[in-house]
């Protein structure tokens, strides 16, 4: 096992799948000479040329597009979008064309094709650069999505989306980049729509994915240190389609459950899975289900605000204390 | 080659269409393109064209006429060619003025909708946000999560007799699993026998009520009635009540009230029939100790003074004035005090330690015509007597037939304080102090 | 139209093949009775949503697709049963499509605005303006990243010139150097809007010199062999490792509404204007041209127009005949490969 950064494990996945299938290539804004503009495609051009790893022009709608077209001939496009809030520009390609060629053309064009960048907030960016794009894409039928939280998961998801024959959206995280993790050596896949546990409890369940996957993690720390209560962590890593089996299992063991998601709060992911829960595990919850998000509210640039509007650490820990009946 | 002319599907959501007007007459020459018909669709109005040029040979609907899309409305062809299988084989089906049906089906539909809107909103249960904290058992809507639901039912325990520790008493896992470890539903049961039973029924759903129709009106319940519901489902819900009937003569006693007014006129006092009840219940009270009694949990508290509450109807409910230490008072300072409560208690100005801890209540509805009625008891009083009008009635005395100022009384009793014998021998006690109103001072 | 603008005169008729020509009248006729069966049937009920016909603008499809190759590449808009057919999509298979038949191209997922053809590269009729245009030079790219020979011959209407899409497309195959042809199907209206209202130049084929290296030219698009010149020479252009896109603006005009909703005129242009243009039909011209030139005689050309109109029939009661998909075919498609977790699962009360 080695400890890499989670940029580094997507870097492994593209240059390992690039050598394993010569019909994947990289396509977006300064994924080629500027070796990425967070350098997830760092050393790519100079390894495999400009054909598979294009530098296209900042039109969104076009190079998705053109992507699309060439998945439609075959080839196994990766578009990379500078964040997922340019990508709002190629929605239309993306949910008109991408998602919807296989079904409107009675099963002759599918389109695997992988659109991948980081999404939420970073730091201090504001209002139009720290979007949560999760539920826009999730709910949308003929898309996968994935959003992976550790660097050994987004290895190996990112694997699975290149090798996947439907188009699948790859949600990562400009602050999840810099963060290391042990990763395996050898061949390392992890399957779409299979969620993880990434920590045992038996108290409660604290549901996550991405970046919050980190807080629950530090939520989960002080709730056992300080307040004797022991959570499980189900990290669900893909949202579509959702694991809801390894959820509802875990529901059934702890009977409560704070699902936590960056984005804001209506119709959210969360939403989603708090309805799974009181559908499939609603003889076993011993407490209403907590949500945990943003608040709902566009991103503010000062930043005691920004800190204020997104979901932290101490708010699931007061979420699980609630449903533990300990407040 | 002859072509048929259709009513043309205009819109992809039209599916009949009025003609309006034909722009041709049968024997004209059209070419392809022509406007051959207007057309009302469910937009607006628009114009068949013809697909081919030809002679108009046939139409077959009328200006006004209202056919489904892809109805055979007309025939082009050759001047002379033969259109008769044509023509013949389809007239068009009229789906009649739509007009005439529409106000009708609108009508309907209204009414539907009233009966829908007002339905559920006046069938909505009650929520009653108070919390039962105590140890004994709760009625009304119990609190309870899911999964505690289900480990109670599996381990056969009743729900509402478990304490409740989360959020507005809601009963949760801990208190479920508590329980169990308390010895589960065996231990539940023998509290239920030595005294903490529950009800069989834990809570009073409150039925769903027919949907609202004209004339009808909503009454929020003020706190007052509020409050009465909750005692009276308290009552007949966990007391197990029977009841006890007899008739009473009357006359000695409406006689006897008749002389001490007379006595009494000079200090304005005026005693009621009401308080003679009130004390005579208070004499016999005094000598069936057993009935001035409550249930306690795991005994029988019995009441060291007759604490006579009268029930007293008000406007939008009922209040039950105490007269304290009736078996210690005279009639007189009954009938005065019981006039006081009683005004007060009209004008709402009783203060809460008049009107609670009676042991023994009496509610008269004679003034309305009543006969005999029962009524429930007001826990944690054993007993309540129900007292019917006095009236005049024909009763058999030593073989004859005769006419007596006769009162039926029915008393509800409390099974887990009183029993059938004992109960009736109260009655017995009351009704002869009644009959014969010397037994008062003897 | 102006045809004093045009860059591209008559074609002489020398460098075709008498069956060649046959060829093109034959499908131009099978587009024409085909469409008006169409129409027939969407007044009948038989076909449901949209139904956009493209009578009067036959010369277009035909001359262009008659000048690919079985392996190039077609894309097209939402008009698109006349290209769906001339490419090589069965006439049954497109007309039970239109009636939402199992035996459609499409299974009858798609309806009218979304024929696809994967055996004969047809790849699709595409409902939102512009959104194909990109996906076009995505084939232009694999094709030159597998270093292929094929093009990409992409249709579209004229709305689409003055959007988003047409110009970030545009840019992309230039500065790469795609095999792809685009032809802008200018009837001088966007549905029920004069283009001349919209667009801020004269000849819409003047957008194409923003981009270096695009081929363009405006041409007639009435006339089925100045079209099939044109993509032939853009074909030529653009195949191999240095090849070039094309521009072409083919003047055509629609003698229908712009679905079956809308009247043939009305508000936006006049019942004079539309019977002047009906005059210029691209059938009628084409096969007076041939008689004239002693390549087809009437006999044959009734031949061939019954053999379309047989076509035709054919198609149809194929269609009336096809069964209806079963409502459990709702999930078939909607991806690739298994849902993990099943992609019913939230679809309860059905």
């Amino acid at each position: 096992m080695a400890v890499i950064t989670y940029r580094e494990a997507l870097n492994r996945a593209l240059r390992e799948e690039m050598n394993r299938d010569e019909n994947v290539f990289l396509l977006g804004e300064e994924v080629g000479e500027y070796d990425g503009a967070y350098k997830v495609s760092k050393g790519l051009l100079d390894e495999f040329g400009e054909w598979r790893v294009r530098d296209t022009p900042i039109a969104e709608n076009g190079f998705a597009g053109l992507g699309i077209g060439a998945a439609m001939a075959g080839l196994r496009p990766i578009v990379e979008f500078m964040t997922w809030n340019f990508a709002l520009l190629a929605y239309d390609a993306i949910v008109n064309s991408a998602a919807k060629m296989l079904y409107m053309s009675g099963g002759q064009y599918n389109v695997p094709i992988v659109f991948r960048g980081p999404g939420g907030a970073a730091l201090q960016l504001s209002a139009q650069h720290s979007q949560v794009p999760d539920p826009w894409y999730a709910n949308i039928p003929g898309l996968k999505v994935c959003a992976p939280g550790t660097p050994a998961d987004a290895l190996g998801l990112l694997k699975s989306a290149i090798r996947d024959d439907d188009p699948v959206v790859f949600i990562e995280g400009e602050l999840l980049y810099n963060m290391k993790g042990e990763v395996p050596d050898e061949e390392h896949v992890v399957p779409i729509g299979v969620a993880d546990i990434k920590r045992e409890g038996a108290d409660v369940t604290l549901v996550c994915h991405s970046k919050m996957v980190k807080v629950c993690s530090d939520a989960a720390d002080t709730l056992a240190d300080e307040h004797e209560v022991e959570a499980e962590i189900v990290d669900l890593r893909t949202i579509r389609p959702l694991d809801i089996d390894t959820v509802i299992e875990s529901v059934k063991k702890t009977n409560r459950a704070v699902v936590v998601q960056e984005g804001w709060p209506y119709s959210g992911i969360g939403a989603q899975v708090v309805d799974d829960i009181q559908r499939e595990a609603f003889d076993y919850l011993d407490a209403p289900v907590a949500r945990v998000s943003s608040l709902d509210v566009p991103m503010h640039y000062a930043r005691p605000v920004e800190k204020h509007i997104l979901p932290s650490a101490d708010a699931v820990v007061k979420a699980a204390r609630h449903v533990c009946y300990l407040d | 080659m002859a072509t048929k002319v259709v009513m043309a599907q205009l819109s992809p959501t039209m599916e009949e269409g009025k003609l309006v007007e034909w722009k041709v007459k049968e024997g004209d020459e059209v070419s392809q393109g022509d406007v051959l018909a207007e057309v009302e669709t469910d937009k607006a109005n628009m114009d068949i064209e013809a697909m081919t040029g030809g002679t108009v040979r046939a139409l077959l609907i009328s200006e006004g006429d209202v056919v489904e899309v892809g109805a055979l409305i007309g025939v082009l062809g050759d001047p002379d060619e033969d259109v008769s299988e044509l023509v013949d084989g389809a007239k068009p089906k009229d789906v009649g003025e739509a007009e005439e049906e529409e106000p009708e089906a609108e009508e309907e539909s209204v009414k539907a909708e009233d009966g829908e809107e007002a339905g559920p909103e006046a069938a909505e249960p009650e929520d009653d946000a108070e919390t039962t904290t105590g140890t004994k058992p709760r009625t009304g809507r119990v609190k309870v999560s899911p999964l505690a639901r289900r480990m109670a039912e599996d381990a056969g325990l009743d729900i509402a007799r478990i304490e409740g520790s989360g959020p507005g008493g809601r009963v949760v896992k801990s208190d479920v699993q508590a329980a169990i470890d308390a010895g589960g539903a065996e231990a539940q049961a023998e509290a239920g026998a030595s005294g903490q039973a529950a009800p069989e029924r834990a809570a009073a759903p409150t039925a769903a009520l027919r949907p609202a129709r004209l004339g009808d009106e909503r009454i929020e319940a003020s706190q007052m009635r509020k409050t009465i519901a909750k005692r009276l489902v308290q009552s007949i819900g966990p007391v197990p009540h029977f009841f006890l009937t007899t008739e009473i003569d009357m006359g000695r006693a409406l006689d006897l009230r008749k002389a001490l007014n007379e006595r009494l006129s000079a200090s304005g006092v005026k005693v009621g029939v009401n308080d003679l009840l009130v004390k005579v219940a208070a004499e016999a009270l005094a000598r069936h100790p057993e009935i001035n009694a409550s249930w306690d949990e795991d005994a029988v508290q019995r009441h060291g003074s007759a604490d006579i509450g009268i029930a007293v109807a008000v406007p939008d409910g009922l209040i039950t004035p105490v007269v304290r230490e009736a078996d210690r008072k005279g009639l007189a300072q009954i009938a005065t005090e019981a006039s006081d409560l009683i005004e007060r208690a009209r004008n709402r100005k009783l203060k809460p330690e008049e009107y609670t801890g009676a042991t023994f209540s009496i509610s008269n509805l004679g003034m309305f015509g009543i006969d005999e009625f029962t009524a429930i008891i007001n826990p944690p009083e054993a007993a309540i007597l129900a007292v019917g009008q006095t009236a005049e009635r024909p009763v058999v005395e030593g073989g004859e037939i005769v006419v007596r100022r006769r009162m039926r009384v029915t008393m509800s009793c409390d099974h887990r304080v009183i029993d059938g014998a004992t109960g009736a021998a109260f009655l017995q006690t009351y009704r002869a102090m009644l009959e014969n109103p010397l037994e008062l001072v003897s | 139209m102006d045809r004093r603008t045009l860059d591209r005169r008559e074609v002489d008729l020398g460098g075709y093949e008498r069956e060649q020509l046959h060829d093109m009248l034959s499908a131009m006729l099978l587009s024409r009775r085909f469409e008006e069966k169409c129409a027939e049937s969407y007044q009948m009920g038989r076909i449901g949503g949209f139904c956009h016909l493209y009578i009067g603008q036959e010369a277009v499809a035909v001359g262009g697709i008659h000048a690919l190759r079985d392996d190039d590449f077609v894309f097209t808009a939402y008009r698109d049963h006349a290209q769906a057919i001339v490419r090589g999509i069965e006439p049954r298979a497109v007309m039970a499509e239109l009636y939402g038949r199992v035996d459609g191209c499409s299974k009858g997922a798609g309806g009218s605005m979304h024929m696809f053809g994967r055996d004969v590269n047809f790849m699709g009729g595409h409902g939102i303006v512009g959104t194909h245009l990109p996906l076009a030079a995505g084939v232009g790219y694999a094709i030159r990243y597998r270093g292929g020979d094929e093009v990409v011959l992409c249709y579209f209407g004229d709305s689409v010139v003055n959007g988003g899409p047409f110009h970030e497309a545009f840019n992309m195959v230039a500065k790469w150097k795609l095999p792809v042809i685009y032809v802008v199907e200018n009837n001088s209206y966007g549905m029920g809007t004069d283009i001349e209202r919209v667009a801020a130049v004269d000849r819409l084929v003047t957008r194409a010199c923003a981009y270096e290296g695009m081929h363009s030219e405006r041409i007639d698009g009435q006339d089925a062999l100045a079209m099939h010149a044109a993509v032939a020479a853009a074909a030529e252009r653009a195949r191999g490792s240095d090849g070039r896109p094309t521009f072409i603006e083919a003047i055509t005009y629609r003698y229908l509404g712009h679905s079956m909703s809308d009247a043939a005129h009305g508000t936006y242009r006049t019942k004079e204007e539309v019977q002047a243009e009906r005059k210029n039909d691209p059938i009628a011209t084409f096969s007076d041209r041939l008689m004239e030139a002693d390549l087809l005689t009437r006999g044959e050309y009734d031949e061939i127009n019954q053999a379309a109109i047989d076509a035709v029939e054919d198609a149809a009661e194929f269609a009336e005949n096809s069964p209806h998909p079963e409502p459990s075919v709702a999930y078939d498609n909607v991806y690739a490969d298994e849902f993990r977790g099943g992609l019913d699962r939230r679809d309860a009360w059905r």
